[in-house]
């Protein structure tokens, strides 16, 4: 047991250098454009949500817990929110593409 | 293997540092391979605690009384089951514990989003590893459970005998589980506050953590209340103790931060107070941790004074400046995007009930810590009580189940005239219905606010039901198919709407037994030879006969047991043959005196016979002070001929003494004093905590990929050819 602890101590110290270190040993790079990304992603998140929006609006129709004339408006609203979020999915993604070229 | 442990836990506080500093100078940098080695050094803390952790058990389950903690928290008459949990009864286990836990929550959720929201992942990383830093570091510092002695003692103190139930086995790492999953959504809630990114996304991919948190934190708390009701004896579920308090409030702010979530996902809005919620959540879930830990209020649960009251001021303090700060700097970030288009609207409700939740957190925050409050302004400490809580609690909470009825039928956005009419008409109509049979049928009204929580709880439970009529019926419009089918179908695709809905009847159900239980319970302290009998509620309960046994386990004594045989009749019909006992842990040490066979802890089995209606609650104190002078006789004989005899023998005269001891009180019962309870609806109470949690299962299962994609890719088509048309 006196032999087996250090022993067993060295290895995991190994074990966690080389975990940790793994990244360090590749080709040094500097991320470009976090913040173009972070925004396509948070736009990806907002249409997800709006798109969920719009199915749950849709099964309180069906469940009778709206009137056709309260669903048209509402649906109407939301899916000008969800054309207005993909348009600027699409501008984010062309300005990112852009970026990448240069 | 002490060494290993000590080793794996100094590796963790060094490489937990070491990742904070990798993950910040990674985002400052912008050098993802710096990033990616702070989230490994992550997975590395998972396997160095994972490793401690295993350590330590092992230790346990071999009662390796080496290790300072196993003798002060074990023996060998400690039953296995109760071996493996005994690691978490000690201070230092139920820190490595936090810091395991914290640590794969931590790996999971990282593990999870690597490849997403790059810019605010590594200061969540720093933040998690932060927690990681101070746990490790208290763990090397202050309180190793890696402390070992030279010459290992033959026998361990033992478990305390409170903690030897089923719910104790599991109640501490679901509570842990709930403190630990809460810092994963507050890491990132503090991640999108420095790169002021705080749109939903943070929200969306850490919402299940929340979810988790919550689920756990719940199960932890309804099992310590089942423990306090079964084994503390005293009769109740909920004492307003300032540990159940402690994990009473994350539990509170979180499922607050559940709720309004939801509305800066849809409409973008509530920023700041999602942003505020969760940050104070995160803190609340370090503040329980550090009211059990420090001793600082008096608790029947707390572990006592501990040296680690200092360190965990300093953190908290830190949290709770540095998310005021972050707020605060950021608050142009947090602007709305949207307003609340009306008060009538499913947004204005959940604001209510957030109001009413954070509220409800006040008063439980500002209760607890009422002794601290007023030593720090008067000097003295003085503290509350239930009927203080209780005055502010009740019409809280009252306010809180009505809004969960309304919540789920209320229009987003713009609820109008007619759609109103149309959700709330029925369930209204069958909660004030209930409301009238009960105050006439029986003698609810004698109680106004238990009468009202009836009928609002009627009323969730109404529009619950008329939600889901309404679904099937949907469904089964445009898919056909069995009642049972449509209904399957229809909460599989709509699991967080369903699944809160059952959550919502469950918390329903949970306050009828409470409101019931609390108001109509019959309660009765007597004193009873055998043979005489008490009436409760019109309940006679006779004293039969004492019992009284001895327990060993693996040849040593492990309790001496009193208890009473009774028998429960009604109008001269019996009901039930109950059997509580009190039983005397002595202290285990060579050369002991008889009287101290009674100096040891003790613990109440309560003799119970629960139903759905009600519960016959019974728990005894044996009158032990008629045996003092038999045991003092004993004491002399031991002193006088004890020192004759091998540490064996006397062992083995001392138990035939106790024998003889408790065949005397068999024989010449004293009067023994009864707690007797009559209290109805309590199984309400575990059978509506089992729904709530239900509930938070449907909510949390992934929905399968398939269905989720076919469901977007069906939206986005329609949303395309609007795109097309525009």
């Amino acid at each position: 047991m006196d032999v087996i602890a250090p022993l067993l101590v060295i290895l995991v110290l190994a074990g966690v250098v080389w975990l940790v270190a793994t990244p360090l040993r590749g080709e040094w790079t500097v991320a470009r454009s976090e913040r173009e990304g972070a925004e396509i992603e948070g736009l990806q998140a907002a249409k997800e949500a709006k798109y969920r929006e719009i199915r749950d609006l849709e099964l309180d129709f069906r469940m009778g817990k709206l009137s056709e004339a309260d669903f048209r408006g509402l649906d109407r609203q939301l899916r000008a929110e969800a054309v207005d979020i993909l348009r600027r999915l699409d501008a984010a993604g062309a300005e990112e593409q852009a970026a990448h070229r240069s | 293997m002490a060494t290993v442990g000590r080793a794996c836990l100094i590796l963790a506080l060094a490489v937990a540092v070491y990742g904070v500093g990798a993950s910040l100078y990674g985002a400052r940098m912008r050098r993802r391979e710096w990033v990616d080695s702070g989230r490994r050094a992550v997975y590395a803390l998972a396997a160095l605690t994972t490793l401690a952790f295993v350590v330590l058990e092992v230790a346990f389950l071999r009662s390796d009384f080496s290790f300072v903690t196993v003798t002060e928290h074990s023996s060998t008459t400690t039953p296995t089951f109760y071996r493996a949990a005994a690691a978490w009864s000690s201070q230092e286990g139920s820190l490595l514990l936090w810091v395991w836990l914290l640590s794969l929550w931590s790996s999971l959720v990282l593990f999870l989003t690597r490849r997403k929201m790059r810019d605010l992942a590594p200061y969540a990383t720093a933040v998690l590893l932060v927690f990681g830093a101070f746990f490790s570091g208290l763990l090397v510092f202050l309180a190793s459970p890696f402390s070992t002695v030279a010459l290992a003692p033959a026998e361990g103190v033992g478990l305390s005998p409170l903690l030897r139930h089923p719910s104790m086995m599991i109640h501490p790492p679901m509570l842990y589980s709930g403190y630990t999953l809460f810092t994963v959504p507050f890491a990132f809630a503090i991640g999108a506050l420095v790169v002021r990114r705080v749109d939903a996304e943070w929200i969306t991919a850490t919402r299940r953590f929340a979810l988790a948190a919550w689920f756990f934190l719940g199960v932890g708390i309804v099992l310590g209340a089942r423990w306090s009701y079964s084994e503390l004896g005293w009769g109740g579920y909920w004492a307003w103790d300032p540990v159940e308090n402690a994990s009473l409030l994350p539990w509170l702010t979180g499922t607050a931060f559940l709720h309004s979530l939801m509305i800066q996902e849809r409409r973008g809005m509530l920023k700041v107070w999602n942003a505020s919620l969760i940050l104070a959540t995160g803190t609340l879930a370090v503040l329980g941790t550090f009211l059990v830990r420090s001793g600082i209020l008096d608790s029947i649960h707390a572990f006592g004074a501990s040296t680690l009251g200092t360190p965990f001021v300093v953190l908290i303090a830190i949290l709770v400046v540095g998310s005021v700060a972050l707020v605060v700097s950021r608050r142009d970030a947090l602007r709305s995007e949207h307003h609340l288009d009306s008060l009538l609207s499913r947004e204005a409700v959940f604001l209510g009930n957030n109001l009413v939740l954070v509220g409800l957190a006040f008063v439980v925050f500002w209760g607890t810590f009422f002794p601290l409050i007023s030593e720090a302004v008067t000097g003295t400490k003085s503290a509350v009580g239930p009927p203080w809580f209780d005055r502010y609690t009740v019409p809280l909470s009252l306010v809180l189940v009505l809004l969960s009825g309304v919540g789920p039928i209320i229009a987003w956005r713009r609820a109008t005239a007619s759609n109103a009419r149309r959700n709330f008409a029925a369930p209204v109509g069958i909660a004030l219905a209930i409301g009238v049979l009960l105050a006439v049928a029986t003698d609810a009204a004698s109680r106004p606010l238990a009468l009202g929580m009836f009928v609002a709880a009627a009323f969730v439970i109404a529009t619950v039901g008329q939600e889901l009529v309404r679904g099937v019926r949907a469904r089964r419009a445009m898919a056909g198919g069995s009642i049972p089918v449509a209904l399957v179908a229809l909460v599989r695709r709509n699991r967080r709407r369903y699944g809160g809905y059952t959550v919502h009847v469950g918390m329903a159900l949970l306050f009828i037994g409470v409101a019931a239980s609390s108001a109509f319970q019959h309660a009765r302290d007597v004193r009873l030879s055998p043979g005489q009998t008490a009436t409760v509620n019109g309940y006679q309960v006779r004293y039969d006969k004492p019992t009284g046994r001895i327990v060993s386990r693996a040849g040593r004594l492990e309790r001496i047991e009193f208890g009473a045989q009774l028998t429960v009749t009604k109008g001269g019909k019996r009901v039930a043959d109950l059997h509580p006992t009190r039983g005397y842990y002595p202290v285990n040490a060579p050369f002991v005196p008889i009287s101290s066979a009674f100096d040891g802890e003790s613990t109440s089995e309560v003799g119970m016979q629960a139903g759905l209606t009600k519960d016959l609650w019974t728990a005894v104190s044996p009158d032990i002070s008629r045996l003092e002078p038999i045991m003092k006789r004993g004491d002399q004989v031991f002193r006088d001929e004890g020192a004759k005899l091998s540490a064996q023998d006397y062992v083995a005269a001392r138990s035939a003494a106790l024998g003889g001891l408790v065949r005397n009180y068999v024989a010449n019962p004293p009067p023994a004093t009864f707690r007797i309870i009559v209290s109805p609806l309590v199984a309400w109470i575990w059978i509506g905590g089992l729904i709530v949690f239900t509930g938070g299962l449907i909510a949390l299962w992934p929905a399968p990929d398939g269905a989720r994609r076919r469901a977007t890719a069906g939206y986005a088509s329609r949303v395309a050819r609007e795109l097309g048309r525009a």
